[in-house]
């Protein structure tokens, strides 16, 4: 095999992408064409290579590509990986999305957004393929994101009305939560290997064994990430019902995304960090159990809904919860089989599910019984009962999602309303006035006092975004507190630490750019609709389509989406939390997280959504 | 109905509710799909005050926006001499200019928002509450589950008593309750209590009840409106259910104010009366804007630019009429606008032949059950309610199952079974259906209808009864049936060798909408039972005598031969041909040819508006991709229906032989001699002003307004419960059509010109008040053609005025390549 082969299969969809976004929106066949073919090259060439590889003795190939950043401690750099588990996913995956891309082809013809869908459709292949071919987490990363924007862009496809975009951003929100877990397993494994480890590293078992046995609390807590952000993404328990909330978008991006190959990542993902815990009892229980609770829980909600999306939603789901079991047993080979069968077969569910109405109405006009009855009817009277409701009702997964996560957060944010305007001023400067003094060394203050300074600027960090997060009015408040978050930030870990200034400078820079931007952009918006009121849509983006792409992009520089050198500078900033410091950890990670749906919150309400302007263009809110 | 405040002043809850269930959507479900004026409660006031009352109560925009009429004015599809003599007319001469002005250049505000919604909007407002939101889900649900026809595995545990009844029984059952407090489960347990106990804990002031209940239901006009359906006729769940509007609102409203307490705790009132005041009464008359006008002026120009086509084509002398003699054969077609362009093919083929137009049940209407349904069939329009029942006794049909639309994968054990093994037959099977697609056993076919070598029993042999059904015609029912279709259409006499009964049906792939494309005139269902049925009854020997004694003389030698056209694959199916004679077989096997022929052509000229179907392609060629659209499970456009549907002849074939009317025209046959007194006119207009009349406005409202009246893009559409469509899982029901059905669509009524003598006409129209209420309040637009002179007049006010087209179609030789150049819409042209 030649050397860096891997990366041609992220950079043959990535030149399609870029190829796809140039092609004038009306030129529907050249689009598709461009997309379809990007996704061929590389299903052949899988094929090719899988039977090369098997031929050749199915040795592991680990890859480094990129080194983007090196210092004497510390090297950030893409690496890619193959071995079964990264066939499985890459082959299947393609061929799923070059089924799809074709059936879109034409099933898109003539819809406002062909072009759209196309580009986030490959936008998303790539994400998919950077992640499953990944070979260190931080690659995984990359592609993770990738995933979770389009995600975002195709739930919210229809984007102007009020239920697509309201679900967008409750999935996303879930799916920043997921991430959550992701940024602390890389930052404790930074700490554990000293350098970001890659997945053929962590393959030598006795290896990882000896690095956990000296931090074996670690090891539990990385192996704990790793499950809440397998969870959120595969719609495991708590957060199941986030999946069937997915299906707002054209009928083959639901299929594509939530039938089969974006909700499988939680599986892929566990399959990759499977040597990190493997050896830890405690772990696998633990995984098995979420995977067990959904299988049942899943299963009964999925037998009393009455709509085809959210069945083969539900059905999904509990199917990858006996995925779970079996990863937790070790089965990692049937977990692979298991993946496949059930990835196609929910893709092809979902794309015939409109012919469920002429098949099961002759079914029923030809073999009804009036009393058939399922299983349910033997139970006695009040379980059956009391089943039905809960199945009915998701078992209030929905419900509680936001009550015992969110709303807290929202309720602490509000809280907070009296800290605007100049008592921040004097609370930041106030704050500020110590580390300044101390490094004009008017005042020398310990470690112990820098460190708790530092937590507590992670937690006005936090303050800021949560108020941001739960601005109801002011959209310059909200976009000025996540920038000033950001700095909060960088102040609060150059004050744990003495380390270059340039890291810093690479972490804002993508922030100052996104801001700067976003701001501009945002005066300019004010300037013709007047003021923008955070407490609805607004849906400019049907006034001002480029504006909107733009500021999108601020968006995503602004959160530290590895489109700027911020993305980098997050991971070099969390190098210089120490391993003992899980409480500064996540407070910043939580920052992190929160940014991001605060300016997903933002683009939102001032973008997508039912228009301002007039109810008579746009659609009833419940529809 | 409550069209004005005085209706309401004091609260009448059975009048309220009345009121509301004839105002929201009247959607069947989705198997009895069947078009009708989406805004049928308007239409007992002048069109252009009904469709503004409308737009104003409930923010659907109801005519195009405006820069699609400047648009459309600027490429020349609003013609300029129309457009002054709609100003002139209207306003008057002096005025013109002012209008004018107004019309192509000013710039307009926003209009002021609707009034639905505003009273209830009161609760977001004043405490930042989204009460849709806490209340929606869940009542779709039970809405969903308790009507579902077999989408859930583990069905709705009580479905045998009423709505209400059944959710209280479930509540008492389950240890967790429906509520989110205390006091919403006290109030929905407690019989005592009534809607209007509710409405007084919401509402402070009694004259606000009803718009309460307006706003509360039209929040979610799908559902409500599915439910006011069902109420009304329960037949139409095959797995009926019982449940009312009333049983909703109740729900309804102790689920909010469940969700208040939940919210707010004691911390809330009844909305005040201060509160209430700020809100504008939903039914109270608005004053006409200027907006309003421009556009209603816009709009009539843009209808008569169309209109003046038509009649200018009609007023044209015709110089080839057919030969009223020595048919080769004769073919009975459906009034439908999808066979305009058939016919016209066929009389290419074979200029020998005569083709009619009737509605396609061919006036015999009955219950149908095959052999092996548990359910009955309608076969006939929507508001007859016949007496007879057609029985299949015998067929060779074969049904195929499909492991993917059934439900075996959604259990876990299952699943993990199927997803394992099955699993992988999927991806093939995806994979040959993505890149060669092929019949599914999912897919909707007119011809799986009824099978060739089904047997029917037509004639009745005892008067058993089956639930209040007589079983088969007797030869007297059957000969009044024949003959009334025969006279209506004015084939009295010169009957051919062969009179081709052709009902149509349409196929489609993984399409909800599929019962949309068949035939309305049979609820739609393919008209292939009726076809048989009709035919059977003029082939035989007893109803032939009878028919002579009425003055019909039918040749023995004439044979009646039915046939099924698929509108979506342009493929003909005929029945019982081995009942015909020698002579007549073989004359079968040449019509057989030119059928074959017109079928291709008529293809051809279809696939001129599929943007993705090369037309230059030879005519084969383009036939077998057409043929393809119907078992592609990726084609949201199978064929296009009743799109850009404009016209309607009653009359001669002579009035329009001569021209291209481009499939916007049904066609309903009608001889005046036949019928001086216009008693045969009379039923042709009954129907054709509800059913014409009722798709024609159906795919005006769903065209100017989608999201609101039409169904919106059917892509992200999810099928809740097998009987509506819905987006995502917790969206409000989608009733209308979807764009793809619409988006080529030009909104003008429906221009109907009848031949006859304007004075048979007026006494016609007005022998029937519903019928006489779309004319008179212009819901469609009447033309009258003198039989003799060719003559236009245009009914309008109560009384005919002569009017004189100022177009004149142009000739065109080679129209078949003259139309595959144009892909748009194609005025009416004269074929040379």
């Amino acid at each position: 095999m030649p050397n860096h082969f891997l990366s041609a299969f992220i950079l043959i969809p990535a030149i399609g992408f870029l190829l796809s976004l140039v092609i004038p929106k009306k030129n529907e066949n050249a689009i598709a064409w461009t997309v379809f073919a990007a996704v061929l090259v590389n299903f052949v060439i899988a094929v090719f290579y899988d039977v090369l590889w098997i031929y050749q003795g199915s040795n592991v190939v680990d890859e480094r590509d990129l080194l983007l950043y090196h210092s004497e401690h510390y090297e950030f750099f893409i690496d890619f990986h193959w071995d079964k588990i990264s066939l499985v996913f890459f082959t299947v995956g393609t061929f799923l999305v070059l089924l799809v891309a074709r059936y879109s082809q034409y099933y898109m013809h003539r819809e406002p957004g062909y072009k759209r869908f196309f580009n986030t459709l490959l936008f998303f292949y790539l994400g998919y393929s950077v992640a499953v071919l990944s070979g260190n987490i931080e690659t995984l990363f990359v592609g993770w994101e990738f995933l979770g924007v389009s995600s975002f862009l195709l739930i919210a496809f229809y984007r102007d009305r009020y239920l697509p975009i309201k679900n967008a951003v409750k999935v996303f929100s879930i799916y920043r939560v997921g991430d959550i877990g992701i940024i602390l397993a890389m930052w404790l494994s930074h700490h554990l290997w000293n350098q970001n480890v890659t997945f053929a590293q962590l393959s030598d078992v006795s290896g990882v064994n000896s690095v956990l046995s000296e931090h074996s609390l670690i090891g539990v807590f990385i192996a704990m990430a790793v499950l809440v952000t397998a969870a959120a993404k595969s719609a495991q328990l708590p957060f199941t019902s986030w999946l069937p909330r997915a299906m707002e978008g054209p009928t083959p991006s639901s299929a594509i995304f939530y039938g089969s190959l974006s909700v499988h990542l939680g599986v892929f993902l566990l399959l990759r960090t499977f040597p990190i815990w493997q050896s830890q009892f405690s772990a696998r229980i633990l995984i098995g159990g979420v995977g067990f609770m959904t299988a049942i829980v899943a299963s009964g909600i999925a037998r009393v809904q009455s709509s085809i999306k959210a069945q083969i939603a539900y059905g999904s789901a509990s199917q990858i919860g006996l995925m779970f079991i079996e990863i937790a047993m070790g089965w990692t080979d049937l977990v692979l089989f298991h993946f496949a069968g059930n990835a196609f077969l929910r893709t092809y569910q979902l794309l015939v599910s409109p012919s469920t109405v002429s098949y099961l109405i002759r079914e029923q006009f030809f073999n009804f019984h009036p009393s058939a009855k399922s299983v349910e009817s033997y139970f006695p009277k009040r379980l059956a009962a009391t089943f039905y409701v809960l199945g009915m009702k998701e078992f209030f997964l929905d419900g509680a999602l936001y009550r015992f996560f969110w709303h807290p957060f929202k309720i602490i944010g509000r809280k907070l309303n009296f800290l605007r305007g100049w008592k921040l001023a004097i609370l930041l400067s106030g704050m500020l006035s110590l580390p300044l003094l101390h490094y004009s060394s008017a005042i020398n203050l310990s470690h112990g006092v820098m460190h708790t300074l530092s937590s507590m600027f992670a937690l006005l960090g936090v303050v800021m975004v949560l108020k941001s997060f739960t601005e109801r009015e002011k959209v310059f408040e909200a976009w000025w507190l996540v920038i000033a978050n950001h700095v909060v930030v960088a102040i609060a870990i150059s004050l744990n630490e003495n380390y270059s200034m340039s890291h810093n400078l690479i972490y804002l820079s993508g922030i100052a750019i996104g801001g700067l931007s976003g701001y501009a952009l945002l005066s300019v918006l004010k300037s013709r609709e007047g003021n923008i009121n955070l407490d609805r849509f607004h849906g400019f983006v049907k006034y001002y389509p480029k504006m909107s792409m733009a500021f999108f992009f601020c968006c995503l520089a602004l959160s530290g989406f590895p489109i700027t050198p911020t993305f980098i500078g997050e991971d070099l900033i969390f190098g210089h939390i120490h391993e003992d410091q899980i409480g500064l950890a996540v407070l910043v990670s939580l920052s992190f997280i929160l940014d991001g749906l605060s300016l997903i919150r933002i683009f939102a309400r001032v973008f997508l959504g039912p228009s301002v302007r007039s109810v008579y263009e746009s659609s009833y809110r419940s529809s | 109905m409550l069209h004005t405040k005085e209706s309401i002043n004091s609260f009448d809850l059975g009048k309220a509710i009345d009121a509301l269930m004839h105002q929201l959507p009247a959607q069947a479900p989705l198997k009895d799909f069947i078009h009708h004026n989406t805004l049928h409660a308007f239409q007992d006031l002048p069109f252009q005050d009904g469709i503004r009352a409308a737009s104003r109560r409930f923010g659907y925009r109801v005519l195009l926006p405006l820069k699609e009429y400047r648009m459309a004015y600027q490429s020349g599809r609003i013609h300029d001499d129309i457009l002054s003599r709609v100003v002139c007319e209207q306003k008057g001469k002096d005025r013109k200019d002012f209008w004018l002005d107004q019309m192509v250049s000013r710039v307009f505000d926003v209009p002021e928002p609707p009034r639905i919604g505003l009273l209830r909007g009161l609760w977001k407002r004043n405490h930042k509450i989204d009460l849709d939101s806490l209340v929606h889900p869940i009542l779709f649900r039970l809405l969903c589950n308790f009507m579902d026809q077999g989408i859930s595995i583990w069905s709705f545990p009580v479905t045998n008593m009423p709505f209400l009844d059944a959710v209280r029984k479930l509540e008492a059952d389950s240890a967790v309750s429906l509520f989110r407090t205390k006091l919403g489960r006290e109030i929905f347990m407690n019989r005592d209590i009534g809607i209007l106990e509710l409405l007084e804990q919401l509402v402070s002031s009694e004259d606000k009840y009803a718009q309460y209940l307006f706003d509360q239901q039209f929040a979610h006009q799908g559902w409500s409106g599915m439910v006011a359906t069902v109420q009304h006729q329960p037949n139409t769940l095959l797995d009926s259910r019982q449940i009312t509007l009333e049983d909703v609102i109740f729900l309804e409203l102790a689920l909010e104010i469940d969700a208040l307490e939940y919210a707010l705790g004691n911390e809330w009132k009844p909305l005040s009366d201060y509160a209430l005041m700020s809100v504008p009464d939903l039914f109270e008359e608005v004053p006409v804007s200027e907006l309003e006008e421009v556009l209603f002026l816009w709009h009539l120009a843009y209808e008569w630019s169309y209109y003046d086509t038509v009649l200018g084509g009609i007023h044209t002398p015709n110089p080839e009429l057919r030969g009223r003699r020595n048919h080769s054969f004769q073919a009975i077609f459906c009034i439908d606008d999808r066979e305009c362009s058939l016919r016209r093919y066929l009389e290419n083929e074979d200029p020998n032949c005569y083709t009619y137009g009737t509605p396609g049940f061919f006036g015999v209407e009955f219950y149908y059950q095959p052999i092996y349904g548990k359910f009955r069939t309608k076969l006939c329009p929507a508001p007859v309610n016949p007496k007879f029942l057609i029985r299949e006794v015998s067929t060779d049909t074969i049904r195929k199952r499909d492991f993917h639309l059934g439900k075996e994968a959604h259990s876990f054990l299952g699943g993990w079974l199927v997803s394992q093994t099955l699993g992988f037959w999927s991806a093939l099977k995806l994979a040959i259906n993505v890149f060669n697609p092929r019949f599914q056993p999912g897919a909707a076919s007119s011809f799986q209808h009824m099978s060739k070598q089904s047997a029917l029993e037509i004639e009745r042999v005892s008067d058993e009864r089956e639930s209040d059904l007589l079983v088969g015609f007797s030869c007297e029912e059957m000969a009044n049936r024949v003959e009334s279709t025969l006279r209506s259409i004015g084939l009295v006499d010169d009957f051919a060798p062969i009179v081709y009964i052709v009902g149509h049906g349409a196929s489609s792939t993984n399409n909800p909408h599929y019962a949309a494309y068949d035939c309305g005139a049979c609820s739609g269902r393919a008209g292939s039972v009726n076809a048989r049925v009709f035919c059977e009854m003029a082939n035989k020997q007893e109803v032939r005598g009878l028919l002579h004694e009425k003055g019909i003389r039918i040749p023995e030698s004439t044979q009646f031969v039915a046939a099924l056209h698929d509108t979506t694959c342009d493929e003909i199916e005929f029945f019982d041909e081995a009942t015909l004679s020698q002579h007549n077989t073989q004359m079968h096997k040449e019509h057989v040819l030119l059928f074959q022929n017109a079928l291709a052509k008529n293809a051809r000229e279809r696939s001129r508006r599929f943007i993705n179907v090369d037309s230059n392609l030879n005519v084969h060629e383009l036939h077998k991709q057409i043929k393809m659209r119907s078992i592609t499970l990726f084609e949201p456009r199978p064929e296009l229906n009743h799109a850009t549907n404009a016209a309607c002849v009653v009359g001669r074939r002579d009035l329009t032989s001569h021209l291209f009317l481009d499939r916007r025209a049904f066609m309903n046959s009608f001889d005046y001699r036949v019928d001086p007194k216009g008693d045969y006119l009379f039923p042709i207009l009954r129907a054709v002003a509800p059913v014409c009349g009722g798709i024609n406005l159906e795919y005006f409202f769903s065209r100017v307004d989608n999201q609101k009246m039409g169904a919106g893009s059917k892509l992200p559409h999810n099928v809740m419960g097998l009987f509506p469509v819905a987006n995502g899982i917790d969206g409000d029901l989608r009733p209308g059509l979807p764009s793809q059905m619409i988006e080529v669509h030009e909104p003008v009524r429906l221009l109907v010109v009848v031949e006859h003598f304007e004075e048979v006409i007026l006494e016609v129209i007005q022998r029937d008040a519903a019928t006489y209420e779309w004319f008179k309040n212009e819901w469609v637009i009447l033309a009258a053609a003198h039989p003799e002179t060719r003559a236009i007049s245009i009914f309008h006010s109560g009384r005919f005025t002569a009017y004189s087209p100022a177009y004149s179609p142009p000739e065109v030789k080679d129209i078949d390549t003259y139309i595959l150049q144009h892909t748009d819409a194609i005025p009416v042209l004269k074929i040379a």
